[in-house]
């Protein structure tokens, strides 16, 4: 039996750190230059963003162009951000529909909630919930069509239906892709490649302006939902090649045995492989929903009021025409926000699941 | 036994025949509905409208362009746009990515910090939020008088952007870029049946000789077609309220490349990182305990072995980045797919001009990941050739 022998103590983090950025004349050269692009950057950042910011609507005469920042314009416009021409009476409504989006998108993120049961109702129950608020029409509430959603709301809306629509589409398209029969198999493969080889706004700008052409009257219905479900197309034929990634990584005996065992093929695929192909594809699949989050912005191109369009028109008109740095750094808050903790949460989960397979 | 398996048969030759008729059942009633739709407001179909005139005029334009100018030069020269952006903002939008990721793996902290800082930034706001925010910083810029001018060279103004530039025709570059590619393509064939036949690369096809090569090229064209007794290289200078020679990029141009530059770079960094981060540290390990230099260890050990890694993200990076210059539309600037929308608009050819959009980019596309995979296989140890493929234009 041998004696546990522990590694020598190692360098202290500090001298480590001293090592690293004094150590060669290359090191001190790098370090000088950092500290300089520091210096040059830092200090006139947090005067403009700080220390010379005007920061309430009282004081937005005060504003200067060169001056710092005039963070008036978000105090005086956040509620056409957030909410666009919802009727403002009702922004409560809004505000609470959001809440909900985060709150569903926050518990589907535990790991206890993570059966196909449980997400699939957290998520038809949270966005009939959002819908309801929204629209209105019931329980008292003031009908507000969908032409009149806007900002974050809106972002949210198009987000979560996307990704709620999305996923049983592109579990059949995955499905599809690997099916026995070529027929299907092809027809799953060329139209998922097709609609990869497309921009995102090629397909969405179909959907808004050229589909009412296509469609007989009574399938076109509203251009937001003709456009959602072009969008749930397009990230379906991406996510179904993750799904299928994740599918592939299964070993087949797997399968084979459950055949063998005389399961038939839903049996099959609900209980053996979906499972593990979730498992296997989670890290890409978050990867692809943060991808989503961001590009929902596109739709500001079709005419869309969500949270970037009703960010030009907060600096857009009248007094606030200088301040267009200020809203778009505040919109861009917001999606930070969003997609940075989105993104962490997926490197977390990256490096929860990897342990025992290192 | 055998009547089972013929059922099974028959019922998955009805389940395929059943789904293709679906599917040609929904195809066709789009054609016809669009079709009788179009021809009911005085559109016919096919390609006769490419002959006639636009009528309209676009903000930026390679060739010469007026409003009497046809349907198909106007479409040429979106795509010649699309590909001029996208090869400006892609090549840039590399060697920022590149150094980020170095920055990103460097053993300096501070310098690791600033990448992090950087990739973090800009990788989670929308690109489209970013074209729109350069967009408005581009024209807020002070008119050409008061432009911001960096080495008497290079000035910023709410004209545009206006750089030095060689003395040569457009037509010039676009031949030395075609033969450049020409070259690389070539080299990169020929090292992977070199090493299929089991031969070291090195000689005339190391990366250095390659880029000899194009230089040499490049000097030459430049040489047969400069016009003589004028100077190469021409500075914009300052003329009344407006600048003179060197090449104006219009604000449009430099925002939509900033922000596709600064998001890809990003992007890149963090595939470059991933790239390096990838390599087995006992390899590493092992070439240092050999004795051999950082430098050597790098150039020899970790950037082949990172590179293939590298070069399957980076391709789908590429196509990605390629159809996301399709944001033009936002800022005004002339890509083939705001050219091909408001053609849409304008002629009413709604199929036809989805087919010549599609046919563009998937020209673009496709070269792209042909490219990117011929990269592949020429990097790739025998052997153990991976099968990540570029993808974005399989079809």
């Amino acid at each position: 039996m041998s004696a546990t022998m522990m590694p020598p103590p190692g360098a202290s983090l500090i001298s480590r750190w001293v090592v690293a950025l004094f150590g060669t004349w290359l090191d001190r050269a790098i370090t000088l230059a950092c500290v300089v692009l520091l210096i040059w950057i830092v200090p006139g950042f947090i005067d403009w963003a700080f220390v010379d910011a005007i920061w309430s609507v009282d004081e937005a005469a005060q504003c200067k162009p060169g001056r710092g920042a005039c963070w008036a314009v978000v105090d005086a416009r956040h509620r056409l951000i957030f909410f666009g021409l919802y009727p403002y009476d009702e922004h409560w409504r809004s505000a609470l529909a959001c809440l909900t989006v985060v709150l569903i998108t926050i518990v589907s993120c535990l790991p206890s909630a993570w059966t196909p049961k449980r997400l699939s109702a957290l998520w038809i129950v949270g966005v009939a919930v959002f819908y309801v608020l929204m629209r209105g029409g019931v329980f008292g509430l003031v009908e507000v069509t969908t032409d009149r959603w806007g900002g974050l709301a809106l972002t949210l809306f198009i987000f979560s239906a996307v990704v709620l629509l999305g996923f049983p589409l592109a579990i059949a398209l995955a499905l599809a892709r690997r099916s026995e029969l070529p027929v299907i198999r092809r027809m799953a493969a060329f139209f998922i490649d097709l609609t990869r080889s497309f921009p995102l706004l090629a397909i969405l700008f179909a959907a808004a302006v050229i589909l009412p052409f296509a469609l007989p009257g009574w399938l076109q219905g509203d251009k937001l939902y003709r456009v959602i479900v072009a969008f749930a197309f397009f990230f379906a034929c991406y996510q179904a090649e993750i799904i299928r990634g994740g599918m592939q990584s299964i070993p087949a005996g797997q399968e084979e045995a459950a055949k063998s065992l005389g399961l038939k093929y839903f049996q099959r695929i609900i209980l053996i492989v979906l499972p593990q192909a979730f498992r296997n594809s989670l890290p890409s699949t978050i990867n692809q929903v943060v991808i989503t989050f961001k590009e929902t912005s596109v739709v500001v191109i079709i005419g869309f009021f969500e949270v970037m369009a009703s960010g030009n028109a907060a600096f857009g008109s009248g007094e606030w025409t200088h301040a267009y740095v200020e809203v778009y750094v505040f919109v861009a808050l917001i999606y930070f926000v969003f997609v940075f903790s989105l993104s962490r949460y997926g490197a977390f989960l990256e490096r929860r699941m990897r342990v025992g397979l290192d | 036994m055998l009547t089972v398996l013929r059922d099974a048969k028959a019922r998955n030759n009805a389940i395929q025949a059943s789904a293709l008729a679906v599917v040609v059942v929904v195809v066709v009633s789009l054609v016809v509905t669009t079709h009788n739709n179009l021809a009911a407001q005085g559109i016919t179909s096919g390609f006769g409208f490419l002959q006639r005139t636009t009528g309209w005029d676009i903000p930026f334009s390679l060739l010469d362009y007026s409003i009497r100018d046809q349907y198909w030069r106007v479409l040429l020269i979106g795509f010649l746009n699309t590909l001029y952006i996208g090869l400006f903002s892609l090549v840039l939008a590399t060697v920022f990515g590149a150094l980020i990721g170095v920055a990103r793996i460097s053993r300096n902290p501070l310098l690791r910090i600033i990448g992090t800082i950087y990739v973090e930034i800009f990788r989670n706001i929308p690109l489209i939020l970013q074209a729109f925010f350069w967009y408005a910083i581009a024209i807020h810029l002070p008119p050409p008088r008061r432009a911001y001018e960096f080495g008497e060279s290079v000035y910023l103004s709410s004209r545009g952007v206006f750089i030095p530039s060689l003395n040569v025709p457009t037509w010039s570059i676009a031949l030395i870029a075609v033969l450049a590619v020409a070259i690389v393509a070539t080299s990169l064939v020929l090292r992977s049946r070199r090493r299929a036949a089991g031969v070291l690369v090195g000689g005339a096809l190391a990366p250095w000789s390659i880029a000899a090569m194009i230089a040499f090229v490049a000097a030459l064209v430049v040489l047969v077609v400069r016009e003589p007794n004028s100077p190469l290289l021409v500075v914009p200078v300052l003329k009344g309220l407006r600048f003179d020679g060197g090449l104006r990029m219009i604000p449009e141009f430099s925002a939509l490349a900033a922000s596709i530059i600064v998001f890809g770079s990003a992007y890149i960094g963090e595939i470059v990182r991933g790239g390096f981060n990838s390599v087995n540290r006992g390899q590493l390990e092992c070439a240092r305990a050999l004795g051999l230099k950082p430098w050597v260890v790098m150039r020899h050990i970790h950037l082949p072995l990172a590179m293939r890694a590298i070069v399957p993200p980076l391709g789908n990076m590429y196509v990605w980045l390629m159809k996301a210059t399709t944001l033009g539309i936002a800022i005004g600037f002339s890509d083939l797919f705001m050219i091909v929308s408001t053609s849409i608009n304008q002629s009413g050819q709604t199929i036809e001009l989805l087919l010549l959009m599609m046919a563009g980019f998937f020209v673009i596309n496709y070269s792209i990941s042909s490219l990117m995979n011929m990269l592949n296989r020429a990097i790739a140890l025998k052997g153990y050739e991976s099968d990540a493929k570029v993808s974005g234009a399989e079809i």
